[in-house]
């Protein structure tokens, strides 16, 4: 029998069908043969993970398993790992060896997790077509003369590969979302505030959100189940009870009313894209929800105000890398500002730069208000327009990304064309709203997601209809060819 | 020719909070450790860590907007001031902007002269501090030193009310007092938990527009701050006065040369960036939360003052020296407790002799050679007659240096007082017998010889004859 989800894993796990130590060795073997093709990790993490596996399944042995325990997965190398390489994928943070575990590592280490490796990315999750990474871009293992999506592209190119049934993520504009839509997986951002930020290298911290990418919706429920919940450390983790998310998947369709966001259907929507979307929508109406059009006047605004307040806050987040305490140093400093200059000047890639100076700029005095304020206003518009659709319907859906995946290169050239490719998911974290990206069919032979949003701690809902969608289609099960179909 | 000018002078105080832990970590805020031994991840700005706020920092900041009459600000912001140093391990520092805890307060200065001065106070702010850059003992380099990065502050920014450099110190003064009192600062300016930034300027009496003022920088003790300040002003007056314009800059204090100089020019300055910190929530405080604060205040220096003017009837004076702090203000009704009915005699004491012999020997009122109920003992002693004042302050030299009583410092030396007239009328008769020229000089008419022979009867009495007495029955003795 081939595991073809988290969830089927780990009943095999569970009826001792497979060891952990077996399962981590299957990874990392396939591991080693994608990285050439895909160069989906930046470290690969054998030792650990096998004495992780060992550990687990002697947890086993001794009754103490959970439904993830002896599972191996890939962190994103956002998320601080202790002694293990944490890189960012910046030249910057290329000898930086963690002396902490970020909450979200923890807590899954807790759940007897097994970490394989760390997930490539665009450098400090700037970018969406993982083109950025000091490490070089990851493939598309759906076309390997294609970009994954970014910034977590990594992780979204590891598990269409099944390398391994998790990965975690991060989505500050759709990090999450966009690289699952063009990797043909399920990617979850959950709630602001639902999982720690603590551990997680900050880009844009009123924005950033951990979350997860699986194979299926119910993965990624086992897996929330895991992450999410207050942390002490992290101010802006909200202290609300983490209900039952994997209990409340069943929850009939029958009753919901989807909203179809207007502005989602525009110009620059690809009729390719736009076909399967429209599909999976008729597959939820059949399902039983009642559909219903409606309109976020302001959400065509989003893009041009996260290009103003997540470079504002990357300027200020990015300001400690400065070459005293840690990670690159440039040779022979003359002086302090040499040192600063040309340690950030070598260790910080053309984006990364690109948006310190975006925000240095709309924070300086004189520009602080036409930009920076202007643009928390519009988003505050932008909340209450989500609020109040929230209002009539009970989730919203539209397109996660106008395109499939496009060729490496292709977009490189323009940034303003690459910020446009975020330009659906970018609204739900203006918001701090959870949404997902599930499969929902293919254009030509490139995978495309449909994205669900759903109102502030309303995973268990948006989950619940990804779930019942994927009952009924198998477009989440499909894997690139060449690559394996299961995980055991 | 400066009699035509007025001096401005505005203040900013940093005082660093008493809090266990440091402001947004768990790491101690003790001073003295060894270089960031006291710093944690969340202190050296580590990527992915986050700040956690010190709820004691916020309670710490409201009791001193509270003893201020401030407004609490029902909702508070965090922001981020962005500059690049070394010892700022994040590259920016946390602290408050647009929106401080504490607003529009003032402060009721009294002056040497005796007339009050009120300052107001702009707002008072939450801020963390930085580290240290070390550059004694390192050759080539420079070392960082984290210990103080994070450790909780209170600025408090005055209005520029002041109009001379005595008024500010009288004003620091006051505030450095307060938070004594709070138990929110131990005040302790070598350690650096409580400094200033002055703002200067100068403008001709009588000119509504403010000069361009210059920040002095670096000013860790009173008497720099006074010193820096006149010399600031003299160097604006005379600049002005020759043709010059003053330009708005920071100036650094330096002591050694007692000379202030420009560290950099308002075109110079950071832009500093500030804007909201996304890392942490607004603070938001409730009525119920402040009416607690309130309900906690120990009685405050002004409401002491008041209180040992009607309750011991000392002048007004009398009783803000010694109230200036709340260990002296204890001394002092511990003393008078000791000896009822002689408040002013206590006040003049505690402040005469004590506190005289306390700076000689560098020590606090906690550290007192001599407990209060000692030294009331003494005062009772001259109370009841039984040594002079001036006798006793002999006594007080011997307590000082042997930690011992009075009583038993009289009993040894014998120095009670002789209050017997039959005794005090024989030592008279003995003096007149030995002295028969002056007394006859004395009786046709020479007054003045009358001190001769109450010198001459306290020194036969080695010092302990009753004043008064001796006095009374010499005139009786020596009347013609």
């Amino acid at each position: 029998m081939t595991a073809a989800t988290l969830a089927e894993l780990a009943a095999g796990l569970a009826a001792g069908s497979y060891s952990s130590v077996e399962l981590t060795r299957a990874a990392l073997r396939r591991v080693e043969q994608a990285q050439p093709q895909l160069n989906a990790l930046i470290s690969i993490t054998a030792e650990g993970a096998l004495a992780d596996a060992a550990a687990a399944d002697a947890r086993r042995a001794a009754g103490h398993a959970g439904p993830l325990t002896g599972v191996p997965m890939i962190h994103k190398d956002i998320f601080c790992t202790a002694g293990v390489l944490t890189t960012c994928a910046s030249r910057m943070l290329s000898n930086f060896v963690s002396p902490y575990d970020a909450t979200v590592v923890t807590r899954l280490k807790q759940a007897g997790m097994v970490m394989i490796g760390k997930a490539n990315m665009d450098e400090f999750a700037m970018g969406s077509s993982n083109e950025t990474s000091h490490y070089g871009p990851v493939r598309n293992p759906w076309d390997t003369s294609r970009v994954p999506g970014g910034s977590s592209g990594g992780s979204a190119a590891a598990v269409a590969a099944r390398l391994a049934p998790l990965a975690t993520a991060t989505d500050t504009g759709g990090s999450i979302r966009q690289p699952a839509s063009l990797c043909g997986v399920t990617g979850l951002k959950p709630t602001y505030g639902r999982v720690s930020r603590y551990g997680m290298i900050a880009f844009a911290s009123s924005l950033d959100q951990a979350g997860v990418i699986t194979v299926s919706a119910e993965d990624a429920a086992l897996t929330l189940q895991a992450m999410a919940g207050f942390d002490p450390r992290d101010s802006t983790s909200v202290d609300a009870p983490v209900p039952d998310y994997r209990a409340a998947l069943d929850a009939p369709l029958a009753g919901l009313t989807i909203g179809i966001l207007k502005e989602f259907f525009g110009a620059g929507l690809q009729p390719e894209v736009e076909a399967p979307v429209r599909a999976a929508l008729e597959r939820f109406r059949a399902l039983g929800a009642a559909v219903k059009e409606v309109s976020l006047p302001s959400l065509p605004l989003s893009v041009p105000t996260y290009y103003v307040v997540a470079p504002a806050e990357c300027s200020s987040n990015l300001a400690r890398f400065d070459g005293v305490r840690f990670g690159h140093r440039c040779a022979d400093p003359k002086d302090l500002h040499d040192l600063y200059k040309r340690s950030r000047a070598e260790g910080f890639g053309a984006e990364v730069k690109r948006r310190i100076m975006t925000g240095t700029y709309v924070l300086s005095a004189g520009y602080y208000d036409a930009y920076y304020l202007k643009a928390q206003k519009v988003r505050a518009l932008i909340n209450n327009d989500f609020l109040r659709a929230f209002g009539e319907v009970d989730l919203l859906l539209g397109p996660t990304a106008p395109t499939p995946a496009f060729g490496l290169g292709d977009k490189t050239a323009d940034p303003i064309t690459m910020y446009l490719n975020d330009i659906y998911t970018i609204g739900a974290n203006l918001a701090g709203l959870p949404a997902m990206s599930i499969p929902c069919g293919f254009a030509g032979r490139l995978p495309v997601g449909v994205q669900l949003i759903g109102p502030h701690f309303g995973e268990a809902r948006l989950l619940a209809a990804a779930h019942r969608f994927q009952q009924e289609t198998d477009w989440h099960l499909k894997s690139p060819p060449g690559f394996a179909e299961g995980f055991a | 020719m400066s009699g035509e000018w007025e001096t401005v002078i505005g203040l900013e105080i940093h005082a660093q909070l008493a809090t266990r832990t440091k402001i947004f970590s768990g790491s101690p805020t003790a001073y003295g450790a060894e270089p960031n031994t006291q710093a944690d991840l969340v202190d050296l700005g580590y990527p992915g860590v986050l700040p956690v706020l010190n709820g004691a920092a916020v309670r710490m900041a409201v009791q001193f907007g509270l003893a201020v009459d401030a407004t609490i600000a029902r909702r508070s912001v965090f922001a981020r001031k962005n500059y690049f140093y070394p010892d700022l391990p994040k590259g920016y520092q946390i602290s408050q902007y647009e929106l401080p805890i504490v607003a529009q307060g003032h402060l009721d200065v009294m002056q040497e002269d005796g007339t009050v001065r009120r300052v107001g106070i702009t707002r008072a702010h939450l801020e963390e501090d930085a580290g240290k850059s070390l550059h004694e003992g390192h050759v080539g380099v420079s070392a960082i030193d984290l210990n103080r990065a994070g450790t909780p502050l209170v600025e408090i920014v005055s209005e520029p009310d002041m109009r001379s450099a005595k008024e500010a110190i009288a004003y620091m003064k006051k505030v450095h007092t307060l938070v004594r009192y709070l138990g929110i600062c131990d005040g302790n300016m070598q350690e650096g938990s409580f400094r200033c930034d002055a703002n200067v300027s100068v403008r001709r009496r009588g000119e509504m527009k403010f000069g361009t003022r210059a920040e002095l920088k670096n000013l860790n003790s009173f008497r720099f701050v006074e010193k820096a300040i006149n010399h600031e002003v003299q160097r604006q007056i005379e600049l002005i006065e020759s043709g010059g314009k003053v330009v708005q800059e920071t100036r650094l204090y330096d002591s050694d040369k007692d000379e202030t100089r420009p560290m950099r020019t308002k075109e110079e300055a950071n832009d500093y960036r500030y804007f909201p910190d996304p890392d942490l929530l607004p603070v938001v405080l409730d009525e119920a939360f402040i009416e607690a604060q309130r309900q906690g205040l120990p009685e405050l220096p002004d409401q002491k003052a008041a209180r040992f003017v009607q309750q011991y009837g000392i002048p007004a004076y009398d009783a803000q020296v010694l109230t200036a702090s709340r260990e002296m203000a204890a001394f002092y009704e511990e003393v008078a407790a000791a000896v009822p009915g002689e408040t002013k005699l206590a006040a003049n004491w505690v402040m005469g002799e004590f506190s005289a012999a306390l700076n000689k020997d560098g020590l606090d009122v906690g550290a007192s050679r001599l407990g209060a109920r000692q030294l009331g003992g003494l005062l009772a002693r001259i109370a009841d007659d039984t040594i002079s004042g001036k006798l006793a302050k002999e006594v007080f030299e011997v307590m000082w240096a042997d930690r011992s009583d009075a009583d038993a410092v009289i009993e040894a030396r014998g120095l009670k007082q002789i209050t017997d007239s039959g005794a005090i009328g024989r030592l008279i008769d003995d003096i007149m017998a030995a002295n028969p020229k002056q007394l006859a000089d004395y009786r046709s008419g020479k007054d003045k010889l009358f001190g001769f022979f109450v010198g001459q009867a306290m020194k036969a009495s080695g010092g302990k004859a009753n004043p008064a007495l001796l006095n009374e029955l010499l005139k009786k003795k020596l009347a013609p």
